[in-house]
């Protein structure tokens, strides 16, 4: 039984190619250009934009995000916000933008996140637990974090490297469909994976996202308003949202994370079972994020990933339940808080049936996650297409 | 060969609330926040119990024994410092009183796994004493 009402649904979609260096573009320039492609793709005029939300920009902006934008655009908005949960960021605003829109506070929500990528980022102003009590013994950034969940559900489960390897050649093979995406015309096998060099074990550099500059962009409107624009609307038919924790000491699991009850509360309120879901549109900061929400996902049991990878025939377009068919942020490249960004706006690609060569033979509903920080922000959000 | 008290590497960012662990560990101990009103062990420091929101917490030195949750062999370093003494192994320590600690980990000429046992080891790193830890000699890995 399908969630029969949905509220809102996503008219427009914008994404800048990823590029490795801006050379000098600010991240005001980037969001601009890619809020104008999401309003021409969703056939809506500035004006008709009257909610605002946005994703913390480091470096640039650190307070008064959503006015700063809002001013920038020309925009007086009814709502506005800043959605600050890491990699979560982006499918956060989807179902808030839904929120605000059914609390009759607006009608159409911009949402858009981005970033440069100029000189190299200054180092972490933090001045937080997270830095007080990892940094010093040796354990800056989030591939330490990664590695030590790696590690644990290897330990726990048994799981081999060549099965986490596989989802880093699987996001390089859908990633040769796509020409937007950073390692397009650069496959990599299982093998080349387990030969790029160790970062931290064992997470070996392919397994790792590429940074880059980019930016995403989603309108979000009623179900009325978006029956009225020029594509397939696409439904939000429900959400789950789950923090644990900051840092990875503090986690209460390290082999299961919330996403969990995040995805299972949104296919609650969806009303479907995750085998019924057309496109898995996974969060993939590390070859293991994915390895643990297919499990987080009730898709098989806890360290049978590998196996069901195997089973689902791969990653592509045409296994049993693609996922992500841009190439995943393994692929894409990772344009910092905004790649998660990136997992909503190839599912309303499928769903309209938009995906050229990397389409979903009859795609109708996705399971779209979000992840941030240390395996501790989460965000579901189940997509469906307008009968 | 750089050793750990050569380096020049970010210390802690110690706060008051935080001193008694950090100054503990400047004269080799490991000493941290219990509850008495629920009897939970608390790290890192808070004002007020995090379990149980009570405002019991009084310092006290722990035993130092603990299990290796998980841990990352290091090749490239997430801070320049470090770069000297990579390859080096990070892991999560799981204290015998509850907490998790995350630390370097000392492991001699052994390769560690998860379940390892683990023995508190204070020792100079750049320019102070840091609560660190060590594979326990001799003592087999724990379920």
């Amino acid at each position: 039984m399908r969630h029969l009402h949905p509220r809102a649904a996503i008219r427009g979609i914008g994404e800048l190619k990823p590029q490795r260096r801006t050379e000098g573009v600010s991240t005001m320039e980037l969001l601009m250009q890619v809020s104008a492609e999401a309003m021409a793709d969703a056939g809506i005029a500035p004006d008709e934009i009257d909610g605002l939300l946005v994703g913390p920009q480091v470096g640039e902006t650190p307070q008064h995000v959503p006015a700063t934008v809002a001013e920038y655009f020309g925009m007086m908005p009814d709502m506005a916000n800043l959605v600050d949960l890491g990699g979560a960021s982006g499918p956060g605003m989807i179902w808030r933008a839904a929120a605000a829109i059914a609390a009759g506070q607006c009608e159409t929500v911009l949402c858009v996140i981005g970033n440069h990528r100029n000189d190299p980022p200054p180092r972490s102003p933090n001045r937080n637990p997270a830095r007080e009590f990892d940094t010093p013994f040796g354990a800056s950034g989030a591939n330490t974090s990664y590695a030590l969940l790696m590690q644990a559900h290897m330990a726990a489960h048994g799981c081999r490297p060549e099965d986490y390897a596989a989802i880093a050649a699987g996001s390089r093979g859908n990633a040769q469909l796509n020409p937007m995406a950073i390692f397009h015309g650069a496959p990599a096998s299982v093998e080349d994976v387990l030969a790029s060099p160790l970062v931290a074990a064992p997470l070996h550099l392919f397994e790792i996202v590429m940074p880059v500059a980019g930016a995403e962009a989603v309108i979000v409107t009623t179900a009325e308003k978006a029956h009225a624009g020029p594509h397939r609307p696409v439904q939000l038919w429900g959400a789950g949202e789950k923090v644990t924790h900051r840092a990875v000491s503090q986690a209460p699991s390290i082999t299961s994370g919330p996403l969990k009850p995040a995805i299972a509360r949104a296919l609650g309120q969806a009303g479907i079972a995750v085998q019924d879901i057309d496109f898995l549109s996974l969060y993939d900061c590390y070859t293991i994020m994915v390895a643990a929400t297919i499990e987080d996902a009730g898709l098989c049991p806890p360290g049978d990933f590998g196996r069901w990878l195997a089973d689902n025939g791969g990653m592509g377009p045409e296994a049993r339940q693609p996922i992500n068919t841009h190439g995943g942020q393994l692929g894409f490249g990772q344009p910092d808080l905004a790649g998660g960004m990136t997992h909503v706006v190839e599912a309303v690609r499928q769903i309209r049936g938009s995906g050229g060569a990397r389409q979903i033979p009859n795609c109708d509903t996705a399971l779209i996650t979000g992840n941030g920080a240390t395996m501790s922000e989460a965000v579901a959000l189940v997509l469906g297409g307008a009968a | 060969m750089t050793v750990l008290s050569d380096l020049k590497v970010p210390g802690p960012t110690v706060t008051q609330l935080s001193d008694p662990f950090w100054s503990a560990a400047e004269a080799g101990r490991l000493h941290i926040q219990c509850c008495q009103a629920c009897g939970r062990h608390v790290f890192y420091p808070r004002p007020i119990c995090p379990h149980c929101w009570a405002d019991a917490l009084v310092w006290g030195d722990v035993s130092g024994m603990a299990r290796l949750k998980s841990f990352s062999t290091i090749w490239k370093p997430g801070h320049p410092g470090w770069r000297p003494v990579a390859p080096y192994v990070v892991g999560l320590a799981q204290l015998a009183e509850g907490p998790v600690m995350l630390s370097h980990i000392l492991t001699g000429d052994r390769a560690p796994q998860v379940g390892n046992s683990l023995r508190f080891a204070p020792t100079q790193v750049g320019a102070r004493m840091l609560p660190l830890f060590e594979l326990s000699q001799g003592t087999e890995t724990q379920p």
